[in-house]
């Protein structure tokens, strides 16, 4: 396996991404507008809460950062999506498989193209929240609020798997439909876990402390390398060109 | 590697029950254009594909480029060897001539300096530079046919597959796509040609192949029309007498002799060496002969007949 060669797969499906504005739009504005409207969320009440504010305020900033995760694997499942329909569509890959290049590395490029810019835009939406957040908090708890073990996991363990995993469903979906479209409508099921651990994070149980966060990133561990190898046998060359429609 | 480019022995591919491609064995010599002609269905685009190492294969074994296909440790390299023009396209549509030539030659691994002046040449040779950053989706059939060609050409491979350039192509970009086919030729590249169309194989080939799941004939397109036509002398004559059929039976064997009005019919093995001694045989018993021809068929009557042949229940 040599990245450089799914790296220049990666960089050709990036930069035919970027002509398509809907994705390179949503990139920019979902990371953009979680800062900037948590972050005025959180001005908000800290402002208004008066005395209590610095005890109620930690739950829902915390709550507010899962949102990255939320982020971290909705944006790359179009860009995934058109990374192997786009390339049906255009009866590309049979040009593509005569190169040099193994199927692996066809597929890492492939998600490479969707897991640097979603990561690349989530980090970036994230450093912008913590900014504005400790700004907002500042007067309220006398200390800097971010960043702290509980983002750094987020951030740094959950998000990326949440991404990875959003990136080999539409993979594996992509791989069974003809339009980008029912891609995205199959690749939606990706959102139902975490909806349903944001929200029972919400209820407290279980509550969504560090220790909880890195068990839950164990078991996104494990459907990731699962998924990984459902990815690899589904994007094989013999399957692509003779059962793939 | 002196001189082979394809040897392949007893080529075999099963989808499930159905045999797509069965017992091909066949030989490409370096600097040779190879037709290979068959209806649809007959299983030209799936042997391309076990050639160039796409699809693997049931059975036989085949040497492609000096690469033992099938061989993992070999099919890098073997792709790196050839290029392949598939039976679609596949360009990026909306990336220019340029890109998309430029990303395959990264793709085989050119470096900057040789990949620029290779996609250079190319579209230049194609008469393509002038629209080199226009989007492909802007471009006629023939136009992107062209570019695709180029495309399996950018990283200079020794062996070239096209599978039916100019199918689904007008007339005059069949004949845009044909000229550079014989460009092609004239630069003695080695080329595995697919195509319907036999004109064009006539005109292009050195070899052809004719195949309907099996292999049926390989030839050379004059030697294939000689191998089933050749063998019929028409010799018209002033007036046909007994005294004359007879005398060229005598010499050609009894049998071989048919009348029909004023002309003779005769099977013959060689017709360069035997039809002077027919031609002395008839004026010695008298025979006056106005014409004597030989019955030919077209690559397209040979092609037609084995096909058809090959259509009837065994
Ligand atoms: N992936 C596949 N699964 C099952 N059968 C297949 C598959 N690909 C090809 N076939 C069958 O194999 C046979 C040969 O097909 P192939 O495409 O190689 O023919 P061809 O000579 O290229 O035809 P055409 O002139 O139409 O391009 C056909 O009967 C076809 O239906
Ligand atoms: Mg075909």
């Amino acid at each position: 396996m040599r990245f450089s060669q799914a790296w220049l797969i990666a960089r050709h499906d990036i930069r035919l991404i970027r002509s398509r504005k809907g994705i390179f739009y949503a990139l920019v504005a979902m990371p953009l507008g979680i800062s900037l409207g948590f972050s005025a969320l959180i001005a908000y009440i800290a402002s208004s809460g008066g005395p209590t504010a610095a005890s109620a305020l930690p739950p829902y900033i915390d709550a507010f950062s899962f949102w990255f995760v939320i982020g971290a694997a909705s944006l790359p499942t179009s860009i995934a999506a058109y990374g192997i329909v786009g390339e049906k569509v255009e009866k590309s890959l049979e040009p593509l498989l005569s190169t040099p290049t193994t199927d692996g590395e066809i597929l890492l490029g492939k998600a490479l193209a969707a897991f640097v810019p979603t990561m690349a835009a989530v980090w970036a939406g994230s450093v912008l929240y913590m900014g504005l957040a400790d700004w907002a908090v500042w007067g309220t708890f006398g200390y800097l609020y971010f960043p702290n073990l509980d983002i750094a996991v987020l951030l740094l363990v959950l998000a990326p798997l949440a991404c990875l995993y959003s990136v080999e469903v539409s993979i594996i979906v992509s791989a069974r439909v003809t339009d980008v479209r029912s891609a995205q409508q199959y690749a939606g099921v990706i959102f139902l876990p975490l909806i349903l651990l944001y929200v029972a994070g919400e209820l407290g149980k279980p509550e969504l402390n560090d220790t909880n966060l890195l068990i839950i990133g164990g078991v996104f561990a494990l459907i990731v390398l699962a998924l990984f190898s459902t990815a690899t046998r589904t994007f094989h060359r013999e399957e692509i060109l003779t059962r793939w429609k | 590697m002196s001189g082979s480019m394809i040897h392949a022995e007893g080529l075999t591919k099963r989808f499930g029950t159905l045999t797509a491609v069965d017992q091909v064995s066949l030989d490409l010599e370096e600097g040779e254009v190879f037709g290979f002609l068959g209806p649809n269905g007959a299983g030209k685009t799936t042997t391309v594909r076990m050639l160039t190492s796409l699809i693997s294969k049931t059975n036989g074994t085949a040497l492609v480029a000096g690469c033992e296909i099938g061989r993992e440790a070999d099919e890098l390299k073997l792709r790196g060897r050839i290029g392949l023009l598939p039976e679609n396209v596949g360009l990026y549509e909306n990336s220019s001539a340029y890109q998309n030539l430029e990303y395959f030659g990264q793709l085989q691994g050119l470096d900057p300096v040789t990949l620029r002046r290779n996609v250079e040449r190319l579209l230049r040779t194609m008469d393509l530079w002038e629209k080199r950053d226009a989007p492909v989706a802007t471009f006629s059939k023939g136009m992107k046919q062209k570019v695709a060609i180029a495309r399996a050409l950018v990283h200079d491979p020794i062996l070239i597959f096209l599978d039916e350039p100019t199918a689904n192509l007008d007339p005059e970009a069949a004949k845009m796509v044909r000229e550079v086919l014989l460009g092609l030729k004239k630069e003695k590249r080695t080329i595995f040609l697919n195509t319907h169309n036999l004109d064009e194989a006539q005109r292009v080939c050195d070899r052809v192949g004719i195949l309907r799941t099996r292999l049926l004939t390989v030839g050379a397109p004059r030697e294939l029309e000689a191998r089933m036509s050749g063998n019929r002398t028409v010799v018209r004559l002033d007036r046909v007498s007994e005294q004359v059929v007879r005398a060229v039976e005598a010499r050609v064997g009894s049998g071989r002799v048919e009348v029909s009005g004023d002309q003779l019919l005769i099977d013959v093995e060689d017709a360069d060496r035997q039809n002077p001694a027919i031609a002395e045989t008839i004026v010695a018993a008298g025979g006056r002969i106005r014409q004597l021809t030989q019955l030919s068929t077209s690559l397209e009557e040979v092609y037609l007949k084995l096909i058809h042949e090959e259509a009837l229940p065994a």
